[in-house]
């Protein structure tokens, strides 16, 4: 067992857990150390070699490896140490992580931790769908590593269920290479990624989006060899009679991301069963003092450069707390979500100031108002001229010392 | 080798079991397997339990094996080292009228031979099983859960270590007998042996007819499973059965928790036209989630995360009752046995059934027995280890250090040592069955890549050689784009 002791700990090398341990070292902490398993940085990034990374955060539009170089330079140029190829398995409330790498097994000693794991792909497992199990049935992640990173073909003919932002992508990715995408499949009458994936990587292409539709079949007995869509209606039950087959040779999967907490659920943490992420409050702070979790691992982000942003946030505040001690704190109140929306970050607030909400809200629709009450009485609005569960909304909110009287706050969509 | 004396058709958990048993003797077996890994039908698809033998009429063959094979799993899973646990199951009668029943499977049970049989009230059950409700049960101590095909590839591979020869992919399409050898004609070629063994599961029929006209029909009869996310685990403690459903010859929908922390719901019962007919249905998930709910009250319709199905190799239709086991020499080809029939409970029966197919081979020909018959050593999985023993491996190979598949922790090491398996089977499903790469909540997101990885480097595989698990279930369609584009 080698022991080992730094300052901030950093479990995940991706966007997240640079952003954090570069701005934490900027706050004057000594020694920092990001843990990865992979053998690059830059988490997930590296397989997304298309443009329109970094456009909110610096004004330019980079392909994934490009924004995750920024962040590799700088947090080289800091001194940051990695640990490559290292796989945490777990840690504890002393803050001591268990790691291993070819090397043999470490512990890392830490007086903080944040919590950078990112988050993985919903399997199979999520859309029970009838028939039979054959190959060629990828999540829309894993195929998109094969195609940009190994350099492999997963198939020729594709059919993809659901609209999630990686699926809208790889249906563009898959196209260029010269496959056909026979269409994507959605159950939700609107798309569940982003718009703007939508008209440039489904409707540029004329790739068939079938909204109100789900996937009622899976045929082939060794490889994939056809789908058959149904039609539902607005509960979402099949309508019989609307069965449409397609022959095809691959079905991607793009059902959404789910943040990855194995690794803070080891230690017990507080997890949040509406985000699958860790309950933090404003600084990012989890259950367990100094210990933070950012990025996709505490809830799933549209686009990178929000989230780093919100790691920088977490990674200064940790760095400050370890140097100069925490602030001032009060009562912790919660928040908590209110009619129309679906989750809420942070899930509670112990200080005065400036705070920044993230949420997501149950349905599309259009001019509506946020309103944060406690106690039936609003305190705080913000006019929604449209809002969508594809898109987060964000909003500033400045905490005054007297909502710590109550126990917590609701945030409902009016 | 094209000569041997005793050639087994099908690798399933019985062909394996008679592999094994034979690999006891000087004796030259070939075993010849259709699929790309043994147990690739009913063996892998089947409620993994290990029967008690309660539910067979007395002095069938199903009921004599079945109890004779259960009695034999404790040892045998110390010499092959496969996963047993004796979780106990209860037969549940939900009102007064069903205790009939109960009492019933009792008698039978007593005249089988099967020990400490109980009748428990509705509220002692409860203080067992606290999510049941029933108005009294039957409690059968000796029932047990397996991992199925961690047993059959256990079987299997201990057969090859002592001798045996393993043909994967090799499936039989010809066979004739002349000058009192047999000569099977299959895909690879063609082999001789002086007696053959027809343990082809759901092939059986096909396989007697290539010699003579068979006596009998099969009526293939599929079994849709749901599992349970592990997270439900703590739901039953022991597996809960209703009574057993007479007319289709079959156990009724049941609750079995798995060896590997899930609950299967399941199976149900429907006869179908294609043997080979493994798909789930839509219907029958519904219903298959509406009866365990009715056992079951507390079932979590969000906890279902996967669906599968079985197919029992019926020979009596919907109409006729249950038939029983068939193991007999074919009436006009002396020296080719067939097995014909195995439905349930064959998993548990599977190792009587062996000494029985041995002991008509020791009539045919002198079987001697090997001194050096070697057992299977367990090995720890990473995952199992102390921090001290994984610091040890890890400094013997740093390969054990190298975690591929996260969700299980798998190593590296273990991904090579599943790819070098003894029957040399390489498909991503044979190492997840092997050392469970694949298995965990992400479900390969993670390791199918790094495991592909494998096999090109270490393995010299092609990318377009790659299966899922089956002769002809490729995974990608070849390069992206040529190197030197
Ligand atoms: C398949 C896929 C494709 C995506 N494509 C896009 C896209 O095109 N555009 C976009 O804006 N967003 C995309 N996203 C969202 C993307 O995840 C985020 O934009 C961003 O990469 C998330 O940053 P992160 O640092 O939170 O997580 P990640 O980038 O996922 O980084 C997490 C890191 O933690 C490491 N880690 C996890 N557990 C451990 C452990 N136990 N020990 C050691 N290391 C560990 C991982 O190896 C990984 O490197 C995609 C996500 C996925 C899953
Ligand atoms: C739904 C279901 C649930 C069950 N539950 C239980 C249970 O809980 N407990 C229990 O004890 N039993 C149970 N059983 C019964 C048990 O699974 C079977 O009895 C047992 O697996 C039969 O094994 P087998 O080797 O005869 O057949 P199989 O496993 O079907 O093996 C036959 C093999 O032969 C191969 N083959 C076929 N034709 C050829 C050919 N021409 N050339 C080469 N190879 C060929 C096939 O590929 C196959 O691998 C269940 C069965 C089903 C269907």
């Amino acid at each position: 067992m080698n022991e080992i002791y730094v300052d901030l700990a950093v479990i995940g090398g991706g966007p997240a857990g640079l952003a954090s341990a570069i701005s934490a070292k900027e706050s004057g902490v000594e020694k920092v150390v990001v843990i990865d398993r992979n053998s690059w940085l830059g988490g997930i990034l590296p397989q997304c070699i298309h443009d329109g990374f970094g456009v909110e955060e610096v004004g330019k539009s980079l392909t994934g490896p490009e924004y995750a170089e920024m962040y590799i330079k700088k947090a080289e140029e800091k001194g940051i140490k990695f640990m490559k190829e290292t796989m945490v398995l777990s840690f504890n409330k002393k803050l001591q992580i268990l790691a291993v790498n070819k090397k043999g097994l470490y512990t890392i000693n830490s007086k903080s931790i944040v919590l950078a794991t990112g988050c993985r792909e919903k399997t199979r497992w999520h859309a029970l769908i009838p028939g039979t199990r054959p190959s060629g049935i990828y999540t829309a992640g894993v195929a998109q590593s094969f195609i940009n990173l190994y350099n492999i073909m997963p198939g020729k003919k594709v059919v993809i269920l659901g609209s999630g932002d990686v699926g809208l992508i790889m249906a563009r990715r898959f196209t260029l290479e010269g496959a056909e995408v026979a269409g994507v499949v959605e159950i939700l009458p609107y798309a569940s990624g982003l718009p703007r994936n939508v008209v440039q990587c489904l409707e540029d292409y004329e790739i068939p989006l079938f909204l109100n539709h789900t996937i009622t079949l899976i045929e082939g007995k060794e490889r994939i060899e056809a789908v058959t869509i149904s039609k539902v209606d607005e509960n979402m039950n099949v309508i019989e009679g609307s069965e449409k087959r397609i022959e095809c040779d691959t079905l991607l999967l793009s059902l959404g991301l789910i943040p990855e907490n194995e690794i803070a659920k080891t230690a017990r943490i507080e997890i949040d069963d509406l985000t699958g992420g860790a309950v933090v409050n404003q600084d990012f702070e989890t259950s367990i003092p100094n210990t933070f979790a950012v990025g996709n691992c505490l809830q799933v982000y549209d686009t990178v450069d929000v989230l780093s942003i919100d790691a920088k946030t977490a990674g200064k505040y940790a760095g400050e707390k370890l140097v100069y001690g925490g602030k001032e704190k009060f009562n912790c109140i919660k928040v908590v979500p209110g009619n129309g929306i679906r989750y809420v970050v942070p899930q509670k607030i112990d200080r005065t100031g400036k705070v920044i909400i993230s949420l997501r809200v149950r349905k599309p629709g259009e001019n509506l108002t946020l309103v944060i009450k406690a106690k039936n009485k609003e305190i705080f609005n913000k006019k929604m001229p449209w809002v969508n569960p594809a898109n987060m909304v964000r909003m500033e909110f400045n905490v005054s010392e007297e909502i710590f009287s109550y126990e917590s706050i609701e945030v409902e969509l009016k | 080798m094209r000569n041997f004396e005793v050639a087994i058709i099908g690798g399933g958990v019985v062909g394996c079991a008679i592999a094994r048993e034979l690999s006891k003797y000087d004796v030259r077996v070939v075993v010849f397997e259709a699929g790309s890994d043994v147990a690739s039908g009913a063996s892998k698809a089947n409620s993994g339990v290990i029967h008690s033998g309660i539910n067979s009429p007395p002095s069938s063959l199903k009921a004599i094996l079945c109890v004779e094979g259960n009695k034999m799993f404790p040892l045998l899973s110390e010499e092959l080292s496969f996963p047993v646990k004796w979780t106990g199951k209860f037969v549940i009668a939900k009102n007064e009228e069903e205790v009939d029943e109960l009492e019933r499977l009792m008698e039978t049970g007593i005249k089988n031979g099967v020990e400490n049989l109980e009748i428990k009230e509705g509220d002692e059950v409860k203080k067992l099983e606290p999510n049941i409700s029933c108005f009294s049960a039957l409690w059968i101590p000796t029932a047990g859960i397996t991992s199925p095909y961690e047993f059959t590839i256990a079987l299997a591979e201990n057969a090859v270590e002592n001798g045996v020869s393993f043909l994967l992919e090799t499936e039989v399409n010809g066979l004739n007998k002349k000058n009192d050898i047999f000569s099977i004609k299959t895909n690879r070629g063609e082999f001789k042996a002086d007696i053959v063994i027809n343990a082809s599961g759901l092939n059986c029929r096909k396989i007697v007819s290539m010699v003579e006209e068979p006596d009998f029909d099969i009526y293939p009869c599929r079994g849709e499973y749901l599992v349970l996310d592990k997270n439900y685990r703590y739901l039953i403690n022991s597996m809960i059965y209703p009574v057993p459903v007479k007319e289709m010859g079959v156990l009724g929908v049941h609750l079995t928790p798995t060896i590997e922390g899930n609950i299967l719901i399941g199976p149900s019962a429907e006869f179908i036209e294609d043997s080979s007919d493994i798909s789930t249905t839509r219907k029958m998930m519904k219903q298959l989630f509406h009866e365990a709910k009715e056992i079951l009250p507390s079932l979590p319709e969000k906890g279902v995360i996967n669906a599968y199905s079985g197919i029992r190799c019926k020979i009596s239709s919907a109409g006729e009752g249950l038939a029983d086991f068939r193991i007999e020499e074919s009436r006009n080809f002396r020296h080719m046995i067939n097995l014909i029939g195995i439905e349930s409970p064959g998993l548990t029966a599977s190792p009587a059934i062996a000494k029985r197919v041995v002991g008509m081979i020791s009539n045919i020909i002198d079987l001697r027995e090997k001194r050096d018959f070697k057992v299977r050593k367990r090995k720890k999985r990473f995952s199992e280890m102390s921090v001290e023993e994984k610091s040890i491996m890890i400094e013997k190979d740093k390969r054990w250090g190298r975690i591929v598949c996260r969700c299980e922790n798998v190593t590296e090491v273990e991904i090579i040592e599943a790819l070098s398996n003894i029957l040399g089977a390489k498909t991503l499903s044979a190492v997840k069955y092997r050392c469970r790469a694949g298995m965990g909540r992400c479900q390969g997101g993670f390791c199918t890549q790094h495991i592909v990885r494998i096999m090109e480097k270490n393995f010299g595989m092609k990318i377009k050689d790659i299966k899922l698990k089956s002769p002809n279930s490729y995974m990608f369609c070849g390069k992206t784009r040529e190197e030197n584009e």
